[in-house]
Formats: C-alpha cells, sequence, structure tokens
C-alpha cells in the first residue's frame, strides 16, 4: 500500500520491523519452534523430563493401543458430528427465527447469546448441578408426581457424553446464531421479493436460495466449531471430570493428563500431534475453499 | 471472514426500520413468538436455577425444587463463596482467585492489545518485504491447538524464570491474543482512507508520530472491541491458567473448579452456585454493558480457533 523513504536494504521501514518483532518471535518462536519441537521429541521415550532418547514410532504404537486414547478419540467424534450437526441447525434456525422482524429483537439476542460469555468452567458447573440426579431436573420432574422419570444422564456412562452436549450446545449456539444472523443480513432483500414473486414458499426459499448463498458463513462456523470441538477441555473437566470411569474423556486431557499427571510426556506429545493432524485436515479444505479460487488480498 | 465483519457492523436499517407484519397475531406470528418464547426461557433457565440456589439454605435445596424460588432468602452462601470458603489449606475464599484474575487480566489486556495495535498499524500500513509470510504463520498458528505448544512453553518459561508466577502467564496470554488482534487492527487501519496517511508523510511525520497523533486517536471504538474480546476470554481462560501458574496464583476458574469439584467435606450446593455466579459477574457485566461491541468481536473473531 505504501512505500517508506529513501533508505535501502535491512534498515527501510525499520520502525516497522522494529514493531514486528513481537509477531516474527510469536511466529516463529511459538507457533512454528514449539510444533515442531513437540513433534520431534513424541519420538522419543521422554517421562518425567524431555531426553533424546531416540525410540522411533514407539510412542504412536502405544498411543494407538491404549485404551483410554481410544475412547477418548470415539467421544470426540461422537460429540464432534452431534455438536457440529446440532450447533449449526439449532444456530440457524435462532437466526432465522430472528430475522423474522420481529419486536424485542435485540432482547432475544442478548439473551441467546449471554452463555457465550461464560467460560466452560461455569458453564461445565451450572449443568452439572441442573442435571444433578438428586436434586436437579430429574428430582423437580418427579415432584410433579412422575416418579419414575428418568434424566441422569451424567452419571451413565453410555449417556454421559449427551449431558456434556446440551452444555456445549448451551454455550455455542449464540454464536453460531450470531455468525448466521450477519449472513442472513446480508443477503439482498430483493432475493426474497423475487422468490416471493414467483410464489415460493419461504422454507423452500431457506433450503434452496438462501442456504447456498451463504455458503462462506456456513464455512467459517464449520472451521470455528470445529478447532473449537478438538479443543474440548475445560467443559469436560467441570461438569464430568472425564468420569464415570472414562466415559467422557477426551484427547485434549489425555494429553495434559499424560504430560503433567502421569509424567508420560512423550505419549503427551505423540497425542498432541495426532491433535494436530485433525485440524491440519480441517484447515486445508478450509483454506483452499477460502483462498484457493481467489486472489486474496 | 471480512463480509462476515462488514455486514455485522452495518445496523441494517432495511431490516430494523422496515414494515411491520400487517396482522400483529397473525398464526405465523403467535407460533414465531412462542418458539423464541419457549427457547428463551432454555436459554434462561441455567442463569436463574444458579441465583434461586445461591440465595436458598442447604436445607430448603435438599428438601426442595430447585425451580422453587427461595423461600427464605439468605446472602451466606455469597459471603461464603466470596470469603471463607477452602480451596486446599487456603480458607479465604474466592476472593483471592478474582484478586488473581485482575491481576492477570489488567497488564494482559495492556500488552496484548499494545503489542498487536502497533503490529497491525505496521502491517497495514508501512508494509516491508516478508512481513505477509508471518503474518499468515501467525493467523494459522491460531488453529493449532494448544495442547502441541504447552510443554515446550513450560520449557521456555522456565528457561526465562518465569514459570509459576504471573509475568508467564502475561506473556502467554500476549503470545496467544496475537493473531486474533493483529488481525482485527490490521483490518481497521486497512480501511483508513489512504491519503490521510500519505498527507501525514509529507508533512513529515514518521511512524511513531502517525500511530499516536493520527492512528490511536481514531482507532478508539476499534480498541474498546479489542478490550471486551481480550477481557472476556483471558477472564474466562481455565488451560494456561492450571498450566502456567502456581496455586497461590490460580484465576478465578481455577479455583472455582478446585471449590466446586473437590471431593472433601458436605458439598455446599449453595455455596457452590454463589462462586459459581461470582465467577461469571465479571464477563456478564462486560456483555451487557457492551451489547453490540460485544457482537462486532464475536465477528472479528470469528477467524480465531
Amino acid at each position: 500500500m505504501s512505500q517508506s523513504g529513501k533508505p535501502t536494504g535491512l534498515f527501510k521501514n525499520l520502525s516497522a520491523k522494529i514493531a514486528a518483532i513481537p509477531m516474527v518471535l510469536t511466529a516463529l518462536v511459538i507457533f512454528v519452534g514449539c510444533s515442531v519441537w513437540t513433534i520431534v521429541f513424541s519420538f522419543t521415550n521422554s517421562r518425567l523430563l524431555p531426553s533424546a532418547n531416540w525410540v522411533g514410532l514407539d510412542q504412536y504404537e502405544r498411543l494407538w493401543s491404549t485404551r483410554r486414547w481410544m475412547i477418548s478419540i470415539e467421544n470426540l467424534a461422537i460429540y464432534g458430528i452431534l455438536m457440529l450437526i446440532l450447533a449449526l441447525v439449532v444456530g440457524f434456525l435462532l437466526a432465522a427465527l430472528i430475522d423474522q422482524k420481529i419486536r424485542f429483537e435485540d432482547g432475544f439476542r442478548t439473551i441467546f447469546l449471554y452463555p457465550y460469555a461464560l467460560s466452560f468452567i461455569v458453564t461445565g458447573l451450572v449443568w452439572q448441578w441442573l442435571l444433578n440426579p438428586e436434586f436437579g431436573v430429574q428430582n423437580a420432574v418427579r415432584n410433579l408426581g412422575f416418579e419414575t422419570f428418568s434424566f441422569d444422564p451424567l452419571y451413565n456412562p453410555d449417556t454421559v457424553l449427551y449431558g456434556v452436549l446440551i452444555a456445549g450446545l448451551w454455550h455455542t449456539s449464540g454464536l453460531v446464531m450470531c455468525l448466521m444472523l450477519a449472513g442472513l443480513r446480508g443477503i439482498d432483500e430483493d432475493v426474497w421479493k423475487a422468490t416471493k414473486i414467483d410464489g415460493i414458499p419461504a422454507w423452500k426459499t431457506y433450503i434452496v436460495v438462501v442456504i447456498p448463498m451463504m455458503r462462506p458463513v456456513f464455512i467459517t462456523t464449520l472451521v470455528l466449531v470445529t478447532s473449537g470441538i478438538i479443543k474440548l477441555y475445560d467443559l469436560v473437566i467441570a461438569q464430568t471430570g472425564g468420569g464415570p470411569g472414562l466415559a467422557s474423556e477426551v484427547p485434549a486431557k489425555f494429553v495434559f493428563d499424560m504430560m503433567f499427571v502421569s509424567q508420560n510426556l512423550a505419549q503427551g506429545f505423540a497425542a498432541s500431534t495426532m491433535m494436530l493432524v485433525a485440524v491440519i485436515f480441517v484447515i486445508i479444505p478450509w483454506a483452499y475453499l477460502e483462498f484457493g479460487g481467489k486472489k486474496h488480498g | 471472514m471480512a463480509d462476515v465483519t462488514t455486514t455485522m457492523q452495518r445496523p441494517s436499517p432495511a431490516h430494523a426500520s422496515g414494515p411491520k407484519p400487517r396482522r400483529a397475531f397473525s398464526r405465523r406470528n403467535i407460533m414465531i413468538y412462542s418458539i423464541l418464547f419457549v427457547l428463551a426461557v432454555y436459554y434462561l433457565l441455567p442463569f436463574y436455577v444458579m441465583l434461586m440456589t445461591s440465595l436458598k439454605g442447604l436445607t430448603e435445596i435438599r428438601t426442595g425444587n430447585i425451580f422453587a424460588p427461595p423461600v427464605e432468602i439468605t446472602f451466606e452462601p455469597w459471603a461464603k463463596a466470596w470469603s471463607t470458603v477452602c480451596t486446599g489449606l487456603n480458607c479465604d475464599g474466592l476472593s483471592r482467585g478474582f484478586w488473581n484474575s485482575v491481576k492477570i487480566t489488567v497488564p494482559s489486556v495492556f500488552f496484548s492489545i499494545t503489542v498487536a495495535s502497533v503490529n497491525g498499524y505496521a502491517l497495514s500500513m508501512w508494509r516491508f518485504k516478508g512481513a505477509n509470510v508471518f503474518f499468515t504463520i501467525l493467523i494459522i498458528g491460531a488453529f493449532i491447538p494448544y495442547q502441541v505448544m504447552i510443554y515446550p512453553i513450560v520449557v521456555l518459561l522456565r528457561e526465562m524464570g518465569l514459570y509459576g508466577n504471573l509475568g508467564g502467564l502475561v506473556l502467554v496470554h500476549t503470545i496467544f491474543g496475537m493473531p486474533i488482534l493483529t488481525l482485527l487492527f490490521r483490518n481497521y487501519f486497512s480501511s483508513v482512507p489512504e491519503e490521510l496517511f500519505k498527507a501525514a508523510r509529507v508533512d513529515g511525520a514518521r511512524f511513531w508520530t502517525i500511530y499516536f497523533k493520527i492512528m490511536l486517536p481514531m482507532a478508539l471504538p476499534i480498541f474498546v472491541v479489542a478490550v471486551i474480546l481480550q477481557t472476556t476470554a483471558i477472564w474466562n481462560d481455565f488451560l494456561f491458567g492450571v498450566i502456567y501458574t502456581r496455586p497461590e496464583n490460580y484465576p478465578m476458574t481455577v479455583q472455582l473448579n478446585n471449590i466446586v469439584n473437590s471431593v472433601t467435606g458436605v458439598k455446599e450446593y449453595n455455596v457452590n452456585m454463589a462462586a459459581t455466579l461470582l465467577s461469571g459477574v465479571v464477563p456478564l457485566t462486560i456483555y451487557f454493558l457492551s451489547g453490540k461491541l460485544f457482537v462486532r468481536g464475536i465477528a472479528a473473531g470469528a477467524v480465531k480457533g
């Protein structure tokens, strides 16, 4: 955009270069350096402290034969798929409802978004309390006379993930709504007028015309929600602690426990490298869609 | 990403002040409002239950209904949560975590925004060779799971003698806030008319003069957005707090989790809920006061992982 003064070479534009030092250091030392460091040390048998004792792919072999890791992966897959679908559906429905020229729009939006301002710890603890079988929702419904009513997801290994999902959805769907609403508002009024003249019902317009037009917003939301899912940690810690048993373990928790609790550093490195690989699988298609076709300025 | 931000900023007068539906009580309207109402109740319920539980005595919780308002309002749980509840050997309540969080959040917000605003300014107005390479790494880096980088950072902080104290955590927050904030400021400064910048250059103003005299005053709204974004994010952080600080420096989120999920002693649900609410007070206040600016921060943060 702009050219600096006369001096040439390294000293050209010196102030800007000085100002960019923190960015350069962060990019090179933290994002590149630390990631490479972790990947390299995942090929060692580091335990309490990092060591340079190379063991090849042993850590990965061990990782993939660890029951807890397999459970973590499976949990994340189930949680992730359901979360993605439900967050997009609920978020879009909320946005579409709010976009109907309603009164108190700001009020409704404020209500749907406020959970997003709270931490995952707070979210997890509230839902832990609500889903408490002795005093929570189950008890309240039983008191109404439905003596056999059972709603106790957090204490049953088969359903605990859905309990976490309810909390996660409560926290995140407001954000999705916000992004979707921005997308809906970006669509030209004329589109609506045109489909109205053609006599196409509103729900069909949404599915056939509006949603395809909102592709960029959907992709952004998808990437955002997905990378949030992969990082899922605080919510599980607060709500279930990974239990009952191993039923709600997730990869991020596995990494943390290996590194800071079990003194099994290299297992943690190997597991976190696998998380990185998972993210790369998400980012590459997105980067391709976002920047591949057009020149980015 | 950019289109999300711009459409967010637009007040969209066409929608807000558009023609109202002709009949206020059409079947369609009744349906829309009732669905919205039910959903609003669902979203508000956890907050309501938190508040009600925190105002009840333990006996009332054990015998009563979670949704029922308190028969006898008591503020004791709040007092206990704030000043006497125990975590481990410390029995000075959540106030310790609160002040730790303040001590962490204030410098972290200040440093991360200072660094990122200057950086965004340099990237948009004083482009130098290679700048875009680092910026791209920075943005892609925002998607790397923290788990990949946390241990090497422990090693680095230990080498620098910062591991375990607040300075180290402030540094970590400054680093991980950089991608999103730099993007925010870079996009903002890119939208500033070039003529303004050129005129200042013709008058002989240099890098820092232009930043402090022209850009800084102009960019106040975006600074407010950045402060909102960062304060909420850092206040709500759990992972970095638990890794990079010692127990006496734990932020509020970590202490809260330790209080509520401690396995020893009688579970005092009312105190737990008062503590949970106390931890949510700061971000909720920011949220309700900032309104549209919070949404703008989210839209800008849409690129963040």
